[in-house]
């Protein structure tokens, strides 16, 4: 059941608590070797205990939903994974996350790589006031000196990849705050690509959108998942269903099942992953 | 036969209900128009008051009464130079230490320092901002003008005095009195001001665009000044120039320790003058036409030298903006 390629297998004491919410699930997510994994992870804002015990891996080059009611931690989940949590005084993670076998939550561990390795794209599109070149360009900024025509070269890789280019090529200097919000979120998206991260964190990336925009998002997620590892925060279980490989179902901060995707979907073993998937209730 | 009577009714009613709201309407709009117009009323008639009062040194001195700083109450030669000098070079002062000071304060309110100490610290400022400007004034001349005249210009003489270029600004007797003082007190009364202002637009700045910097790997400085300095940008400067106004007509705080010298200096610890001071001080001694008049000329310059400074503002902010290809 443990793949040998998993680093985790060298900290003994972890592997105990990581607790099997559902076996065969947890094989076939194993399968692939994880980029990340939370190991016994809970998550305080101040008194409030918002992740109990979770434990949970994310395939490389793979999409991992996270599906659920509001409220239940995904979101949560997901911006522990690049600590932008840390930012807020009295949020407290306890546990861990390893990234290629390091535990990001170690305070040590230093925490522009882990910006730089895991790049997050948030519910509501939100471009920087200034021109969309500069706005791809501010990120790479902070690692990298290029020259003028390394960064040129850089953007267009990026807004490329964002699926943008041929929409803003003619008007790079204007501002962003002139795109249309699916222009503007595919925007965001390439600014995260531009910092060539490992993984990327999808919060709710359409729930801001428009069906076309969705549309366009979702295969652009589709195209990503060949370079990186995505995790995708999603209220849509339809969109959950099509883009993704893996699913985790959360609820009240516990990770109630997780598998992959079409078993979730088609099969779940836990009845309230199925009433939640079908509508009854969330 | 009731129902339709009173269908006939009710048009009518709402006839006249329309006819009365539509009045009410106009009313109200007239009555606000008016407001906004009193402004305009207001500047015009201090422009023209000021104006009309100052015609007898305009017409005396002509440019001479802008060129030079002559002020001789005995052989009644008046030059508005010195005092226009004066207030520029300290509200400039002013301004160079209280924007970063400000920035500082904002900054460390909105982003860094933590939700207990927030609100107390902001009404303290503004708290501050409510103490009249003769209090500021007797603190300069009785507090701080001791310290700057045994402690900080002897030490700027020894220091930055012999430095190449700037050093002559920092040349001078240890008075204590001077423009340099008389900025650093003008700093401290527009700091408030301008502080709170940069706070409550720093409030506004939507927390997940902070954070989209902070996940690409920005630090606080970085998000302060590439993202929340941007996009607050028009209203921060517009706080500035609320300062700035404030500084360059501050009468009563600058009166106390700017010395009232009509004497042009280039150094900044020199004691000089500035427009309303002079107004203040001299006033009172008027005792020919010519001399209030010149008195009266000056309000009309500062008058002038505001409206030039806030419109070189505007122009510099379309400019940024035009850069910016909006």
């Amino acid at each position: 059941m443990t793949n040998p390629n998993i680093p985790l297998a060298t900290t003994g004491s972890v592997s105990l608590i990581t607790p099997p919410p559902s076996t065969d699930a947890k094989a076939t997510a194993a399968a692939a070797a994880p980029k990340m994994s939370a190991k016994g992870l809970d998550f305080y804002y101040d008194k409030f205990h918002a992740l109990k015990n979770v434990s949970l891996d994310i395939a490389e080059k793979k999409v991992t939903a996270l599906i659920g009611p509001s409220g239940c931690g995904k979101s949560t989940l997901l911006r522990i994974f690049n600590r932008i949590y840390s930012i807020y005084p009295k949020l407290e993670a306890k546990g861990q996350v390893l990234l290629d076998g390091e535990n990001i939550l170690d305070p040590k561990y230093p925490l522009n790589r882990l910006r730089s390795k895991v790049g997050m794209v948030f519910q509501k599109p939100v471009p920087f006031p200034m021109s969309i070149y500069d706005n791809v360009a501010y990120a790479i900024r902070h690692y990298e000196k290029l020259s003028k025509a390394d960064m040129d070269a850089r953007v267009e890789e990026a807004l490329r990849q964002g699926a943008l280019w041929d929409e803003v090529k003619s008007k790079l200097n204007g501002s962003a705050l002139g795109l249309s919000g699916g222009q503007q979120q595919r925007l965001c998206i390439a600014r995260a690509v531009a910092l060539k991260p490992e993984v990327i964190l999808l919060d709710e990336p359409t729930s801001a959108l428009d069906p076309i925009a969705t549309g366009k998002i979702e295969q652009l997620v589709e195209e990503l998942k060949e370079r990186y590892t995505i995790a995708i925060v999603t209220h849509n279980m339809q969109q959950a269903s099509r883009v993704s490989d893996y699913t985790a179902f959360m609820y009240l901060g516990e990770l109630i099942e997780f598998g992959d995707t079409t078993t979730i979907f088609e099969n779940p073993t836990k009845k309230m992953t199925e009433d939640y998937i079908t509508g009854r209730y969330g | 036969m009731a129902a339709s009577a009173e269908s006939i009714a009710i048009p009518q009613s709402d006839e006249q209900r329309a006819r009365r709201d539509g009045f009410a309407d106009r009313l109200f709009r007239r009555i606000v128009a008016g407001a906004g117009i009193f402004v305009l009323v207001t500047l015009a008639g201090v422009a023209l008051t000021t104006l009309w009062g100052g015609r007898e040194a305009f017409a005396t001195f002509g440019f001479k009464f802008l060129a030079s700083s002559e002020w001789d109450t005995v052989g009644k030669q008046f030059g508005a130079l010195a005092p226009v000098y004066g207030t520029l070079v300290t509200a400039a002062i002013a301004l160079i230490i209280a924007v970063p000071v400000s920035f500082g304060i904002a900054l460390y309110l909105t982003e860094i320092a933590p939700p207990w100490l927030r609100t107390p610290v902001a009404s303290a400022i503004e708290l501050l901002a409510g103490i009249p400007s003769i209090i500021y004034g007797m603190w300069g001349l009785f507090v701080f003008v001791p310290i700057m005249g045994r402690y900080i210009i002897p030490w700027l003489n020894d220091h930055v005095g012999e430095w190449p270029v700037i050093g002559g600004l920092f040349k001078g007797p240890p008075l204590g009195l001077g423009m340099l003082t008389a900025g650093i007190v003008l700093a401290i009364m527009i700091i408030p001001f301008i502080s709170s202002v940069m706070r409550e637009v720093f409030l506004t700045v939507p927390t997940r665009l902070k954070e989209s910097a902070y996940a690409l790997g920005s630090t606080t400085w970085e998000v302060a000044w590439d993202i929340v300095l941007p996009y607050t940008r028009t209203a921060v400067i517009g706080g500035i120039f609320l300062g700035l106004g404030r500084a360059l007509g501050e009468t009563m705080a600058v009166t106390f320790v700017l010395g009232n010298v009509h004497r042009l200096s280039l150094s900044l610890l020199e004691p000089g003058n500035s427009i309303a001071a002079t107004i203040a001080n001299e006033f009172a001694e008027a005792d020919s036409e010519i001399f209030r008049s010149s008195l009266i000329a000056l309000a009309f310059l500062l008058f002038v030298v505001t409206f030039i400074v806030l419109a070189i503002a505007k122009l510099m902010l379309r400019q940024m903006e035009k850069k910016e290809g909006k």
